[in-house]
């Protein structure tokens, strides 16, 4: 007992005499605390202490983030802000706007960072034309995973329309197998709300509903399709959906008890710790509908006093866009490089075509932010949206009537 | 000048607790409904907007769901609570011999929280992996106990989860009650030809008013605050279901940067906690003077 | 359910008229039948965990989750208690745990402390006005926590103990006064009034009456104070999330962090080990005090809660 008073107290200690200490020193709030994601950021410790830099860890997992932004307030309310913090989409500027950012501008522009990233993901790093936060990876949500076995011994090739997927679903229904592998939260619900959106709407109408709000186009007959299909996929579901956690919804696609699974490239992830392989005992394929949606993690710098703090800021952020912390948190992620140029040998088939489609989305402009994932409006909206998405989903409402409800909400959230 | 100190001391000696209750409950209340008038996003702010974040919260319909809830939640798991923890008191007041393990088995859920016992419960409600399973695996194919994926029931899981939580503690303070009734009383009936459970019902229940009162209340603070218990076992699902006030304050405040909006959502809530206490310390006050 | 709250009653023995005996013996199995479902209930989820605990993940990814471990294997233990990753960090629970005692201690002991001079006060000193404080303080035990988040932060912030385990302490004491207080007034207010009157005409003084009459009566309801205090700052995540920073977060921002993961791969062997640890302590308190914890409740705060 003694002992560990004594070494509380010296913890303490420890962090108090940091304060005094010379050399860059960050306080990182961050929610990557599972297994590979904690070691994904290990990374980034390990070079910036190479560089001379004291890493304080500040993890705070739960609710996508929730929990963390949670937390978040508090220390900044109390004039205590971390000094880094996992952030990402419209809330990085909805922060600056509360004038808690630090300009980190100095570093993006010796880095050259609008060289390496695409112009769409560089935009949500900016805050009125200066940098104020650091792009980490590239997630794409617009994933369809899928049994390879199954698929071939029913005779059925990734669809590439939503029509094509309806009649591969009734057939894997008719055998018995549960065609669509989902878990009933209301993240998961959204994302496979704005896959299908972006199929049924394509890229321009994606934008105009999700983006730019647009009533006209939420209230359009193209969405009431959206939401015919949502109550298709509702179908294609297993009554037990409800609840369940996403990784348990791909193991029903590792197992064979389930063919397909809409989720973002973090499922990856499960399939290759079970020792599967892509192509081989897993296929991933856009899902149908031309564009690439993605989820973008970055980390945001607070404004701070004291020059080792500002010095660990400018460091953090040059390590994080650096090619080799891009590659190695990348690999161990699921997910790919946010900057353009670090090289892919070393990563597998499902991220090289994740890779080429941001490539050529970025150029004909499909290239959109997920809704689903914080990343294409703040969070009164979406949080407003999903609440009527999962609503649909999770009863027998007509498409209408939630067309109606959403157009609604959403101007209740303004 | 002494003997006036001396008085003083009671007064002394209550004041920081009593400023501190002041500043830290009551001003913070106060805090709340300003912020509750003002159109506060991500962090507070404090130009007045009106009431535009009321009209808001009532045109929600997520807002009427979980006070829906709040409601039936809050009937069925104090009454539930009451209900088991009474009767499990009674007979746990039997002379029993292993009454020490027994308790401790009935008392333990409260010790935990639901944070650590969320996922348990979670499975053992899921139909694919829980009791439904496993009944089904001993034969009986068309067992179903399938609340917590029913957007009608699922209310009704949380109020098991929150029933399996409190109703040991309920218990505790009944048994507490019925070892403090006259032991002499409970002897003396049955000489006079009266039946067991017309000695409860007629002698014992009612002078145990005071902790049906009291127990009403610890549970009633408990359901209001119910927030670990609707997280940890459906999230708020399906759907927004088994969303709560609490919940929906919280996903408000902090997941949303709405904070004017979980603010007033704060003050109705207050407003119906308000209601329930307040009845609560007039009859404290009142017996106190009688 | 309400069907047995009444029959029961009868099956006593020492109530019952004039119990034919093999009658009796029949109620007393079904008592006992009673009795011992509803212990299954109560202990179903802790089964769960604890075996659960005790797979390896093979197991729990084939098996069902209901049901005995074929090879108990106490890896998932060890791996939550000092090896799990709770952030770059992958030193288990072990250096949170300790966070959370400092915290605890503290916390549990100065709030019951000013529950208890409150209580003396409130029952024993009654002063006008001293009814219309006890009421404010007992309306604050049902402010719900999230209310007090933003501003309490702030406050924290100017005091400068914003992300300390003084902070941490300072925001338990605060919220838990009302229930002390509340404990320790309806405790003392079954003490008779005499007891003070005689004392002060022996010439003892406000705090000696305390000291040496009050507090050595109130050992049974200090347990209960004790407990319950205990228990609601041990388990809380809201306050340990939200005023700690980094070396000062609560083992329940770790248990948390270690079951919460968002992209990753889930070890619910580790989550359960992880989460039957973090409530071991509270657990371990009601099991060795439940038996005062009963006597403490019995010994006046419940008789003397509504007087």
């Amino acid at each position: 007992m003694r002992r560990s008073v004594l070494a509380a107290a010296s913890a303490l200690a420890i962090a108090g005499a940091s304060l005094a200490q010379a050399g860059p020193q960050a306080e990182v709030l961050h929610w990557w605390t599972s297994g590979g994601e904690a070691k994904s950021v290990a990374v980034l410790q390990q070079e910036f202490s190479a560089n001379g830099g004291t890493w304080t860890d500040m993890p705070v997992a739960g609710g996508g983030g929730d929990a963390a932004m949670t937390a978040l307030r508090a220390r900044v309310l109390s004039g205590n802000a971390p000094t880094a913090v996992q952030l990402k989409g419209p809330a990085i500027q909805e922060w600056y706007e509360e004038g808690v950012l630090a300009n980190i501008s100095a570093v993006a522009e010796a880095e050259g960072w609008d060289k390496v990233l695409p112009a769409s993901i560089a935009a949500h790093m900016k805050c009125e034309g200066q940098w104020c936060a650091a792009p980490v990876n590239v997630h794409r949500v617009d994933w369809l995973w899928a049994n390879a076995e199954i698929l071939k011994a029913n005779g059925i090739e990734m669809p590439t329309s939503w029509d094509e997927f309806n009649a591969a679903a009734d057939k894997l229904q008719a055998a018995g197998v549960i065609p669509l592998a989902h878990g009933g939260q209301a993240w998961q619900d959204a994302t496979v709300f704005e896959v299908v959106a972006l199929g049924i709407l394509g890229a321009d109408g994606f934008q105009q509903a999700f983006v730019d709000l647009d009533p006209a186009m939420l209230a359009s007959d193209k969405m009431v399709a959206v939401f015919d299909q949502m109550r298709k996929m509702r179908g294609y579901v297993d009554s037990n959906f409800p609840g369940r956690d996403w990784n348990l919804a791909t193991s029903m696609v590792m197992n064979g008890e389930a063919a397909f699974q809409i989720m973002g490239d973090w499922a990856k992830g499960e399939f290759l710790a079970a020792g599967k392989v892509p192509g081989q005992d897993f296929l991933c394929a856009s899902a149908p509908g031309a564009g690439f949606l993605y989820n973008v993690d970055s980390f945001a710098m607070f404004d701070v006093a004291g020059d080792d703090k500002q010095d660990g800021q400018a460091l953090l952020a040059k390590l994080i866009v650096g090619q080799n912390f891009q590659k190695v948190f990348n690999l161990n992620k699921g997910s790919i490089p946010a900057r353009v140029d670090v090289p892919m040998e070393e990563f597998d088939s499902c991220a090289h075509l994740s890779a080429a489609d941001m490539t050529s989305s970025s150029k004909d402009g499909t290239l959109l932010p997920s809704y689903a994932h914080g990343m294409a409006m703040r969070g009164a909206q979406s949080g407003a949206i999903t609440d009527v998405v999962t609503a649909h989903f999770n009863s027998d409402m007509s498409s209408k009537d939630a067309v109606a409800m959403l157009v609604d909400a959403v101007a209740n959230s303004l | 000048m002494i003997a006036w100190l001396e008085r003083q001391i009671p007064k002394m000696v209550l004041a920081p607790s009593f400023v501190a209750i002041l500043i830290f409950v009551y001003g913070f209340i106060a805090w709340t409904a300003w912020i509750s008038l003002t159109r506060s996003k991500l962090l507070p702010k404090y130009e007045l907007h009106g009431v535009i974040q009321y009209k808001r919260l009532f045109a929600s319909p997520r807002w009427e769901t979980a006070m829906d809830n709040l409601f039936i939640f809050g009937a069925l798991f104090i009454g539930i609570s009451m209900l088991l923890g009474l009767m499990l008191a009674i007979l746990l007041d039997q002379k029993i011999r292993v009454e020490g393990v027994l308790r401790t088995i009935y008392l333990y859920p409260m010790a935990l929280s639901m944070i650590v016992t969320g996922t348990a419960w979670k499975w053992i409600m899921n139909p694919g992996l829980g009791i439904e399973a496993m009944v089904r695996g001993w034969g009986f194919e068309s067992f179903t106990f399938n609340w917590v994926i029913d957007p009608k029931m699922a209310i009704y899981a949380v109020v098991i989860a929150g029933v399996w939580q409190a109703s040991g503690f309920v218990m505790a303070l009944f048994l507490a009650g019925l070892r403090s009734v006259d032991g002499e009383i409970i002897k003396a009936a049955p000489v006079d030809g009266i039946p067991g459970w017309r000695i409860y019902s007629a002698i014992i229940l009612p002078s145990m008013a005071p902790i049906f009162l009291s127990a009403f209340i610890v549970l009633a603070h408990l359901a209001i605050k119910s927030f670990d218990l609707v997280v940890a076992l459906t999230g708020g699902g399906p759907g927004y279901a088994t969303d709560l006030p609490a919940t929906y304050m919280y996903a408000m405040a902090f997941s949303r940067g709405d904070i004017g909006q979980a603010a007033s959502s704060a003050m109705v809530m207050m407003g119906v906690v308000f209601a329930i206490v307040v009845p609560y310390l007039y009859s404290e006050l009142r017996a106190k003077h009688d | 359910m309400t069907d047995y709250s009444y029959p029961a009653p009868t099956m006593s023995p020492d109530t019952r008229p004039a119990p034919s005996r093999y009658g009796q013996t029949a109620l007393r199995w079904l008592l006992f039948t009673l009795l011992g479902l509803f212990a299954l209930f109560y202990l179903m989820p802790l089964f769960v965990m604890v075996t659960t605990s005790l797979k390896s993940l093979e197991e729990i990814r084939s098996g069902s989750l209901v049901a005995f471990p074929r090879d108990v294997t106490f890896e998932a233990w060890r791996t939550a208690w000092s090896g799990a990753c709770t952030g770059i960090q992958c030193e288990g629970l072990r250096p949170y745990f300790w966070n959370s005692v400092l915290l605890a201690v503290p916390a549990v002991l100065i709030s019951s402390f000013l529950g208890a001079a409150n209580g003396y006060v409130i029952a024993q000193w009654n002063f006008r006005g001293a009814n219309l404080i006890f009421s404010a303080m007992l309306f604050g035990c049902f402010i719900p926590f999230q209310v007090v988040l933003l501003p309490m932060a702030r406050m924290l912030g100017l005091m400068g103990l914003a992300g300390t385990i003084p902070g941490l302490i300072f925001a338990h004491v605060i919220y838990g006064i009302g229930f002390t207080t509340l404990f320790f007034r309806n405790f003392y207010v079954t003490i008779p009034s005499d007891l003070v009157k005689a004392a002060k005409v022996d010439g003892a003084g406000f705090f000696r009456i305390f000291w040496s009459i009050f507090l050595p009566l109130s050992l049974p309801i200090i347990v209960v104070t004790v407990i319950w205090q205990f228990t609601q700052i041990w388990n809380d995540f809201l306050f340990g999330v939200s005023f700690s920073q980094a070396g000062t977060q609560p083992i329940t921002v770790a248990l948390n962090n270690i079951v919460n993961s968002t992209t990753g791969i889930k070890e619910y062997n580790v989550d359960m080990a992880a989460a039957i640890i973090a409530g071991l302590p509270t657990l371990l308190v009601y099991v060795v005090a439940g038996k005062y914890f009963i006597r403490g409740l019995t010994a006046g705060s419940v008789k003397g809660l509504m007087q």
